[in-house]
C-alpha cells in the first residue's frame, strides 16, 4: 500500500525514541561494554612500517608469559583464494580482507596487524606483544596517489595488473583498475563551447572518526558454535566475513548487534572479530577486543585521498556542454577505493550533452579505505562544484543560475546510462533561492560559497518481524543496526499502519539467529528498505488481525475494515458488532489460529536518489589562515520525514562532517610513511566551538517506491560542504583553494603564492 | 603490583574498590566497579566521552588514576537521574534529539549538568566553548546545544 498521500498520524511527528532512555542514562550496552565469564583480552602487534617482508615471527617468548593463552599470526587462518565479495558496501576481495586483518608475507601499511595475542589481562596481552620478534625487510614505500602511479613507484603487489585497460598490461603496478564513463563526443562538445574552465583538485584521506573504538566478545565453543557481540554496521556482515575468512559454515556463527557508537561506512567491514574468534578457537575461552584511538586511525579504514583533473567548457548562456573528469583515487593498501560512485556522482546532477570521466583506482602504502558517507560523491563534488564556480564567475552569472540552467530534471540520461526519475533537484535549488539565507546580503568581511551534492541512495536486501503480544502490545524487530535513530522510524511506520500510538511500539534489533537476512545499515538504506519491509510486514498483522475479528464475529473476512487501531464491520450489511482493538483480539488469539505474527523479506529496489545544497558564509582571518564558518544552511530533497528530527541530524551531522573535511582533517605521514596525527587532538574533527548552527531545511519530493515517500537522507549532506566552503574561500580572498585540508597553513600558502 | 584500596563515593553512595597503581579512574569504573556508562573513545582526555564529576570538577576519567578518586566523591553518568525520573538535561537531549549513536552521549550529559550547576543560564557561545572537549561526529552539536539551551530554561523555572 502507499501511504504518500494519506492523512498521516505518526510519520512525520517528533516521538522520543525507543532506545533513548538506555542512551541518556548510561544503561545502552556497546561492544566493549560486554563481558564474558573467564574472558581473555586479545591485542593486535601492528606494522612500524609501512612496507617490509616479513622475513619470521618468532612468538616463543610471548607465549611463554605468564598470563599469555595464545598468539596467532596469518598462519593460523586459512589462505583464501581471490574472490570479489557481495558482503559489505563497497568493492571486497576476500583474501584482500583476509590479509587485511592479518598480514601475509608483506605488511603494506604502517598500523597492519602482524599477529595477535590473547591473555588473561590487557595489560599482559600488550606486554606480550613486545615479546613477540618479527624480522622484517623494510621495502620502499609510497603514500601519494599521483607517486604511486608513476613508473618507478615502489609496487605493492606483484600480482596486481590493471584491469579496465587493453591489451592487459605486462607489467605489475599499482593501478588496480581503470573505470571509463562516456557520454556523446566529448572532443565535439568542447569544441562548441565558448568558455572553458579547467583545475587540479586534490583531498586528502579523512577518517570516519567514531568516536566509538572498534570492538568485540567472540566465543568459539568445542562444538564449533559461535557467538560475536560487536560493534557493526551489519551484523550479517560480521557474520558472513568471520565465516569467510575462518573456513566455517554460517549456520555455525550467531552475531548479536551491540549499540553502535558511530560507523559512517567505517564499520562495513571487520577488523577485529574474525582474530577475536581464531584465538578464542584456539584458547577455549571468550576472547575480548577492542581498539585504542590510535589503533583506529592507523589500523581501520579512512576514505579515499584524491588527485583529480576537471576540464568543463560552456555556452555563453550558461548551458554546460562538455566536461572531462580524470580521477585518482587512494584505495589504501588493497584495490577497492570507492572510484565507481567518484566517476558517477560528480556529474549526475547535472544534464550535460558530453561528458568523459575516467577513474583510476590506485594501492599505496596506507590503511584500506572503507566507506565514508556517500563514498567517493564527496571527493568528485568538491571537483565539480569548485570548477562550477569558477565558471560561473567566468561566465558573469550567479552560480545558483548556473546550476539551475544545467540542473538535472526527471528524464536526463547520466553519462553512467541511468535516466532520472522522480528527483527534487530542481525544488531544492527552488528552495535555495527562496531562503532567508540567500536573499540576505552577505555582511561585510564574509562571502558566501554554494555547492550541491548527490547520492544515489541504495536499497536491498531487509527484513522486518512484527508481532503482535499477548495484551495487545506491539514488537517489532529488524535486522538494520541503529545508528542513529532508525527503531524510533521503523516503529513510526509499524504504528501508522497499524493506527496505533507510537508508544505501543517496540522497535529491536534481531541477531543473526532471531530474525532473516538483512544487508548491512549504509548507503542511506534502512529508511528505505528496512522501512518497506517493516510497512509491509504491519500490513500482513493487520490482514490477519481483520482475520481474525472476522472469525470472532463469525463474517467474511473482507466484511471487516481496519482503522485506528481497531477493527470494524466494514458496513451496515457485515453486521452490528463493538469495533475490536488489538487488546481484544490478541485476547482471543489462540482460539483463533494461534500467535499474530509476520515476517517480510525484501530486495528493495527503487531508492530514490538524494539532492541538497548547501550555503555557507565565512571570513577568513588573512593573517592566520583560520576560517570561520558564519551561517550554514542545508536544503536537500528528503521524500519524505518519517522523524523530522533524526532526518534534521543526518543532516546537520554530515554538513558538520564535511566542514571538518574541508578545513581541517587529514592523514600526515612522516617521510617514513607512518602516520604522525593519530589522535583526536592532532586529527582535529569539529568541536562545538567551530560550528554555528546548522539551518537543515527540508524539501519533499515523495519518492513512490517507497510506502510513505521517503529517501535515503544520510550521505548527501556530506557531499556539497567541501566545494560550498572553498567557493565562500575563494569569493572571500580572491584565491583559488583546490586543495584540501583549507588548513590555516593551506590559506596562508596560497595566499601568499598568490601575493596576497 | 600490590594493589591499592580505594574509598570514595560514587553516584552518592559510599564504595571502596582495589586497583592497580596505573589503572585510571576510567578503567576503573568500566572493569572494577561495573558502571560502563562512561565510555572510551580516546584515552587521551580529547574526546569527553568518559567525562564524570569529581568533587563536582568536570573531568576526563580516563586522565584520573584510581587511586585519585579516594576520599573524594564521583558522579557519572548513572548518577545524573534521580531514580527513575530524568535530569532535566537527559529529558531535553531525548525531545531534542540531541543523540544519534548515543555513544558521545554520557560524556555530554556530565558535562551538560556541569555547565548549568556552575552557570545556570549561559550564552550559546558560552555552551559550545564548555563543550568543546566533547566530541560528537554524529549530530554536528546544533540540536545538543538547544537541549542545553532548553534543559538551562528548565532548570530556571521558565519553562518544562
Amino acid at each position: 500500500m502507499n501511504y504518500i498521500d494519506s492523512n498521516l498520524k505518526v510519520v512525520g511527528t517528533r516521538p522520543i525514541r525507543p532506545d533513548g532512555v538506555d542512551k541518556v542514562t548510561g544503561r545502552a550496552i556497546y561492544a566493549a561494554d560486554t563481558r564474558a565469564s573467564g574472558m581473555l583480552w586479545g591485542k593486535i602487534l601492528r606494522s612500524p612500517h609501512a612496507h617490509a617482508r616479513i622475513v619470521s615471527i618468532d612468538t616463543s617468548k610471548a607465549e611463554k608469559l605468564a598470563g599469555v593463552r595464545a598468539v596467532v599470526t596469518s598462519a593460523d587462518f586459512p589462505n583464501i583464494a581471490s574472490e570479489e565479495a557481495f558482503v559489505g558496501e563497497g568493492p571486497m576481495n576476500f583474501r584482500d580482507l583476509s590479509a587485511n586483518i592479518m598480514a601475509r608475507g608483506k605488511a603494506l601499511y604502517e598500523g597492519h596487524a602482524v599477529a595477535a595475542v590473547a591473555a588473561t589481562t590487557q595489560a599482559i596481552a600488550e606486554d606480550a606483544l613486545a615479546l613477540i620478534d618479527v624480522k622484517y625487510e623494510v621495502l620502499p614505500h609510497v603514500i601519494d596517489v599521483d607517486e604511486a602511479m608513476a613508473d618507478n613507484a615502489p609496487v605493492l603487489h606483484d600480482d596486481m595488473f590493471t584491469s579496465g585497460v587493453t591489451p592487459k598490461p605486462a607489467k605489475a603496478s599499482n593501478i588496480a583498475k581503470v573505470v571509463t564513463f562516456k557520454k556523446g563526443d566529448v572532443e565535439a562538445g568542447f569544441k562548441t563551447a565558448e568558455v572553458i574552465v579547467e583545475g587540479t583538485y586534490t583531498t586528502k584521506p579523512v577518517h570516519q572518526a567514531y568516536i566509538e573504538p572498534h570492538a568485540c566478545l567472540a566465543t568459539y565453543g568445542s562444538d564449533g558454535q559461535i557467538t560475536i557481540h560487536s560493534s557493526s554496521q551489519g551484523h550479517f556482515m560480521v557474520r558472513a566475513y568471520t565465516a569467510k575468512l575462518l573456513g566455517m559454515d554460517i549456520a555455525n556463527i550467531r552475531c548479536t548487534p551491540a549499540e553502535i557508537g558511530g560507523g559512517f561506512g567505517g564499520k562495513t567491514l571487520v577488523y577485529l572479530e574474525p582474530v577475536a574468534v581464531a584465538l578464542s578457537r584456539k584458547t577455549g575461552k571468550s576472547v575480548k577486543m577492542q581498539m585504542t584511538r590510535e589503533e583506529v586511525f592507523r589500523g581501520s579504514g579512512p576514505t579515499s585521498g584524491a588527485s583529480m583533473d576537471v576540464k568543463i567548457g560552456a555556452k555563453k548562456d550558461g548551458t554546460i556542454v562538455a566536461v572531462n573528469q580524470i580521477l585518482k583515487f587512494q584505495a589504501g593498501a588493497f584495490a577497492g577505493s570507492p572510484i565507481g560512485p567518484g566517476c558517477m556522482c560528480g556529474l549526475a546532477l547535472y544534464d550535460i550533452e558530453h561528458i568523459n570521466v575516467v577513474g583510476y583506482d590506485v594501492v599505496s602504502n596506507r590503511p584500506k579505505v572503507a566507506a565514508y558517507r556517500a563514498p567517493g560523491a564527496p571527493i568528485t563534488s568538491f571537483a565539480i562544484e569548485s570548477a562550477l564556480d569558477e565558471l560561473a564567475d567566468k561566465l558573469g552569472m550567479d552560480p545558483l543560475t548556473l546550476r539551475e540552467k544545467n540542473a538535472a530534471r526527471n528524464g536526463s540520461k547520466t553519462h553512467y546510462g541511468v535516466t532520472h526519475s522522480n528527483i527534487g533537484f530542481e525544488q531544492v535549488l527552488a528552495a535555495v533561492k527562496t531562503h532567508p539565507h540567500w536573499k540576505t546580503p552577505v555582511k561585510t568581511g564574509q562571502a558566501r560559497g554554494l555547492a550541491c551534492g548527490f547520492w544515489f541512495n541504495i536499497g536491498g536486501e531487509s527484513s522486518a518481524n512484527v508481532h503482535i503480544n499477548e495484551d495487545g502490545s506491539v514488537s517489532a524487530a529488524t535486522g538494520s543496526p541503529d545508528v542513529g535513530g532508525s527503531r524510533a522510524s521503523m516503529g513510526m511506520m509499524v504504528a501508522e499502519v497499524l493506527g496505533i500510538s507510537v508508544d505501543k511500539v517496540r522497535t529491536t534489533v534481531a541477531d543473526t539467529a532471531s530474525i532473516g537476512f538483512t544487508f548491512l545499515t549504509g548507503g542511506s538504506r534502512v529508511t528505505f528498505a528496512t522501512g518497506m519491509a517493516v510497512t509491509q510486514a504491519a500490513e500482513k498483522v493487520v490482514d490477519e488481525l481483520k482475520k481474525r475479528a472476522a472469525m470472532i464475529w463469525e463474517i467474511q473476512a473482507d466484511a471487516v475494515e481496519w482503522r485506528d487501531g481497531k477493527a470494524f464491520p466494514a458496513g451496515s450489511n457485515a453486521g452490528a458488532f463493538e469495533p475490536l482493538d488489538l487488546a481484544a483480539i490478541a485476547l482471543k488469539a489462540g482460539r483463533t489460529g494461534g500467535p499474530i505474527n509476520a515476517e517480510v523479506s525484501v530486495n528493495a529496489q527503487g531508492a530514490g536518489a538524494g539532492f541538497g545544497a548547501h550555503i555557507c558564509d565565512v571570513s577568513v582571518d588573512k593573517e592566520t589562515g583560520a576560517v570561520t564558518i558564519e551561517r550554514y544552511t542545508a536544503i536537500q530533497d528528503v521524500g519524505k520525514a518519517i522523524h523530522p528530527s533524526y532526518v534534521e541530524g543526518q543532516i546537520q551531522g554530515g554538513a558538520v562532517q564535511g566542514i571538518g573535511w574541508a578545513l581541517n582533517e587529514e592523514y600526515i605521514y612522516n617521510d617514513k610513511g607512518q602516520m604522525e596525527n593519530p589522535g583526536f587532538l592532532d586529527y582535529r574533527c569539529p568541536v562545538a566551538s567551530d560550528i554555528p548552527m546548522i539551518e537543515a531545511v527540508l524539501v519533499e519530493v515523495p519518492n513512490p517506491r517507497h510506502p510513505f515517500g521517503a529517501r535515503g537522507v544520510g550521505e548527501v549532506p556530506i557531499v556539497p560542504p567541501m566545494a560550498a566552503i572553498g567557493n565562500a574561500i575563494r569569493r572571500a580572498t580572491g584565491v583559488s583553494m583546490p586543495h584540501l585540508p583549507m588548513s590555516p597553513p593551506t590559506i596562508l600558502a596560497a595566499l601568499s603564492a598568490a601575493g596576497k | 603490583m600490590a594493589k591499592s584500596y580505594v574509598s570514595t563515593t560514587i553516584n552518592g553512595e559510599s564504595a571502596e574498590y582495589l586497583c592497580e597503581p596505573q589503572q585510571t579512574l576510567l578503567d576503573v569504573l568500566r572493569d572494577v566497579v561495573g558502571l560502563t556508562g562512561s565510555k572510551e573513545g580516546c584515552a587521551s582526555g580529547d574526546c569527553g566521552a568518559c567525562s564524570v564529576l569529581l568533587d563536582g570538577t568536570l573531568v576526563c576519567s580516563c586522565l584520573v588514576l584510581g587511586v585519585e578518586a579516594e576520599g573524594k566523591s564521583i558522579l557519572t553518568v548513572e548518577g545524573v537521574a534521580q531514580g527513575d525520573k530524568l535530569h532535566p538535561v537527559q529529558q531535553k537531549f531525548l525531545e531534542h534529539a540531541a543523540l544519534q549513536c548515543g555513544f558521545c552521549t554520557p560524556g555530554l550529559i556530565v558535562a551538560s549538568k556541569a555547565l548549568l550547576d556552575s552557570n545556570p543560564n549561559p550564552t550559546e557561545t558560552e555552551i559550545r566553548y564548555w563543550l568543546a572537549g566533547n566530541l560528537c561526529r554524529c549530530t554536528g552539536y546544533d540540536k545538543i546545544v538547544r537541549a542545553v539551551q532548553d534543559a538551562g530554561a528548565v532548570m530556571r523555572g521558565e519553562t518544562v
